[in-house]
């Protein structure tokens, strides 16, 4: 059996990259992928333990946190395509109105 | 009690008017104004008279209703209740009686100044609160109206509020008044906290339980506390500076509130408060002191005015003095006599000034009058009534009057022979500045130039109007009709003293303090062989004979000055001036009190409101800390808000810092 700690590890790395990704990236459909990855780094994380411990908990958890990164997929892309619409550009530095 | 006893009725009706005239006299034509304004002052008479009836009639020495309380804490308890005995019904029958008189001639005097309704409005107001001054059966509802008509005195007094010198004089009535409520509400205090309660019946009942208190006692301080709230109403020493600018309000007003009505509040509320003070001699000497001194100083300064309604004033602070000399020596019921007929002679004189003002076109001082007497035949007339009535000769309403004055600062036990003498000396000044201002009114040539007459308007009068008129004119009946009423009244008004037959009909209000006077047996021994002697001497002792005469020769030799010096050789009063320059000029600029207290109080009082209060403590201090903490928000903000940059990844960046910082204080936290 695979011990636990290699998912751990492995939820771990695909978190770190999404961070790394969402700070280091300019293009906003980069950063919302990134943002996925650090979504299933933590479902991953969830589904180990819930496994480990044998409980349903982590298993909901992970699918609602599926059904609000659907929704939130569908609202960013919209977001990002009329982001594109008026700006006509997708680098996030330059999409910096909302400041004083 | 009976249905028909509903003494609410009194001060409800003019509050019903000066309702009606303040809310929506606006829009009423002038004539609507004054029907409405002279319906419920009429209304407010006859009921009062009404009650006056009842209360003679059901033979009690006091009714007295209460229509709920109004506070209750704990055991305290104030009731909105009418007290009606024969003080008060004495004062209400004056002030609603002289009252209407003074509306009916505020009718056709104020017919040419704006805010007629407003003028209307505030007069009915004062009527209100007067009575209920009057005829509250507790110092708190007392209170009320004593602050009411300092509130309509004010508004009153500064009714040409356009006119600086008119607001001023508001303000300084005001505030002067201010210090004297401090007084009274101090005492109102320690009535509270030593009796338990500010009911008049409730106090009698209490206080006379107490011995007369032979040193400085806590009826001494409640006593001394509530002469200082009446020097401040009725304008005695050292408050008294008041009235005298009080004259820039409208002369109707001068005469109900400046003369008749209000200012004799402070003779009401001693007389009221007999109880205490009776049981506290030194705050009756003090009384008595300060009555003395006010009416004989007031008196020196009327002699050098020449400002008619000025002139008055000091007549009118003399005589008040004159009532707390009366009330400081026990005799309340010749203060309340003198009050009354008082307000007869002295509302007479001020309407009568208020006729001749309008006469010459608006012109106040005497010096430009002169030889009225052809134009104005009854004013004349009249203001020679009320001269020879405030002089004190017989038979007209001032001589009985003052006389009993006189008398009782001469024998009561509380007396003495100084106030006695200071009194016939101001008797004897009164007599002369009274005629001096007959004289120089209405004989002699007139000497107002016709023509600029009009030119004088709007400068220093408060009735600018008339300018269709070059000579002197007589006023319109509509103003002549009181004046003759009150002229009677100033005549027939003092018969009522005739054989001390007045000093029995306040015995009611009087009497439960002195029965128990036990602890001064000589207070009851003087009084009472008086009395006995009564009835052999047809009412009066042959020392009282005496000084009868003597008080009518004063008075007779102050007339004959006044002759001499102002229609015999009318050059001499100037060479007199010049002779004693140093004193007429301290005489004609009042003593600089005014100066004085400026200098003293008012000076520093400003200097320390300005530099501290509002320089130190308002602005640098109070505005200071509000104005930092904003710039200080301010400064740090400007620091904060660089955060906010609409980078994304450096918000991103943010929240990953903190995030890890979370995490790793609970990672540490859980390691311990």
């Amino acid at each position: 059996m695979i011990p636990i700690s290699w998912y751990l590890l492995l939820s771990a790395f695909l978190f770190a990259c999404g961070v790394t990704g969402f700070l280091t990236k300019r293009n906003l459909i980069t950063l919302f992928m990134s943002i996925e990855l650090m979504l299933n780094g933590v479902n991953l994380s969830f589904i180990t333990f819930a496994t480990r411990l044998g409980t349903l908990d982590g298993h909901i958890f992970v699918f609602f946190v599926m059904v609000v990164a659907a929704a939130e997929a569908a609202v960013g892309l919209a977001i990002i395509i009329s982001v594109y619409r008026t700006r006509e550009t997708l680098n996030v530095d330059r999409v910096n109105l909302l400041k004083l | 009690m009976t249905t028909h006893f509903q003494p609410w009725l009194i001060p409800i009706l003019p509050l019903v008017g000066g309702l009606i005239n303040g809310l929506f006299g606006k829009r009423f034509s002038k004539a609507a104004v004054a029907t409405v304004a002279l319906f419920f002052t009429a209304a407010s008479f006859v009921v009062a008279c009404g009650h006056a009836c009842i209360l003679l009639n059901s033979g009690a020495d006091a009714l007295e209703t209460s229509y709920g309380t109004w506070i209750r804490a704990g055991s305290f308890s104030v009731d909105f209740g009418i007290y009606l005995d024969h003080l008060s019904m004495i004062m209400m029958l004056v002030v609603t009686g002289v009252g209407f008189l003074i509306h009916v001639y505020s009718v056709a005097y104020m017919e040419h100044e704006g805010g007629y309704y407003r003028f209307f409005a505030y007069l009915n107001f004062f009527m209100f609160f007067m009575l209920t001054l009057v005829l509250a059966n507790n110092y708190l509802l007392m209170f009320v109206g004593w602050e009411g008509v300092g509130l309509a005195s004010y508004l009153l007094i500064g009714f040409f509020f356009l006119k600086d010198s008119a607001a001023n004089a508001g303000k300084k009535a005001f505030i002067t008044n201010r210090v004297g409520d401090f007084g009274f509400l101090i005492a109102l205090f320690l009535l509270i906290q030593h009796f338990g309660s500010l009911r008049y019946a409730t106090l009698i009942d209490i206080t006379s339980h107490f011995p007369v208190e032979t040193a400085a006692g806590f009826l001494t301080a409640i006593g001394l506390l509530m002469l200082v709230g009446a020097c401040g109403k009725s304008a005695q020493i050292p408050l008294y500076v008041w009235l005298p600018d009080a004259m820039e309000g409208p002369t109707p007003v001068s005469a109900l509130i400046h003369a008749a009505t209000m200012v004799t509040a402070g003779v009401y509320m001693v007389c009221r408060s007999n109880f205490i003070f009776s049981r506290a001699p030194i705050a009756l000497l003090a009384v008595a002191i300060i009555g003395t001194l006010t009416s004989f100083f007031a008196a020196t300064i009327g002699i050098t005015q020449t400002d008619i309604k000025r002139v008055l004033a000091y007549s009118t602070v003399s005589q008040l003095g004159y009532m707390f000399m009366a009330a400081g020596v026990a005799a309340y019921s010749a203060a309340v006599f003198h009050l009354m007929t008082h307000a007869f002679f002295k509302a007479l004189l001020f309407l009568g000034a208020g006729s001749v003002i309008h006469g010459v076109g608006g012109e106040q001082d005497m010096r430009k009058m002169g030889g009225l007497r052809k134009y104005m035949p009854w004013t004349f007339a009249t203001m020679t009534i009320a001269t020879l009535a405030i002089s004190g000769i017989p038979p007209f309403a001032g001589f009985f009057s003052k006389d009993e004055i006189l008398w009782q600062a001469f024998s009561s036990p509380h007396g003495s022979k100084a106030f006695w003498f200071l009194g016939l000396v101001t008797a004897f000044m009164t007599s002369f500045y009274m005629f001096r201002l007959l004289f120089m009114t209405f004989f002699g040539e007139y000497r107002g130039a016709q023509p600029e007459a009009h030119s004088a308007h709007g400068s220093h009068d408060d009735h600018g109007h008339d300018s269709h008129q070059g000579s002197p004119h007589e006023s319109p009946w509509l103003m002549l009709g009181p004046l003759v009423l009150l002229g009677v009244l100033s005549i027939v008004g003092g018969w009522v003293g005739i054989g001390h037959r007045f000093e029995h009909f306040l015995d009611p209000v009087i009497l439960n303090v002195s029965a128990d006077q036990n602890a001064l047996p000589s207070a009851e021994a003087a009084a009472t062989p008086a009395g006995g002697e009564q009835e052999a001497a047809g009412g009066y002792t042959d020392t009282e004979h005496l000084l009868m005469y003597l008080s009518v020769v004063v008075a007779l030799a102050g007339l004959g000055l006044a002759y001499l010096l102002y229609i015999k050789s009318p050059e001499l009063p100037a060479k007199i001036a010049a002779g004693i320059g140093g004193l007429y000029k301290l005489v004609l600029n009042k003593y600089w009190i005014d100066e004085l207290y400026g200098a003293v109080i008012i000076g520093p009082l400003l200097a320390i409101s300005r530099v501290v209060l509002w320089q130190s403590v308002d602005q640098k201090a109070i505005d200071g800390t509000v104005n930092e903490s904003a710039v200080a928000a301010r400064d740090v903000s400007q620091v904060v808000r660089m955060q906010q940059s609409g980078l994304i990844r450096s918000y991103a960046g943010w929240i990953a810092v903190f995030a890890a910082v979370v995490v790793a204080y609970m990672v540490w936290m859980g390691t311990r």
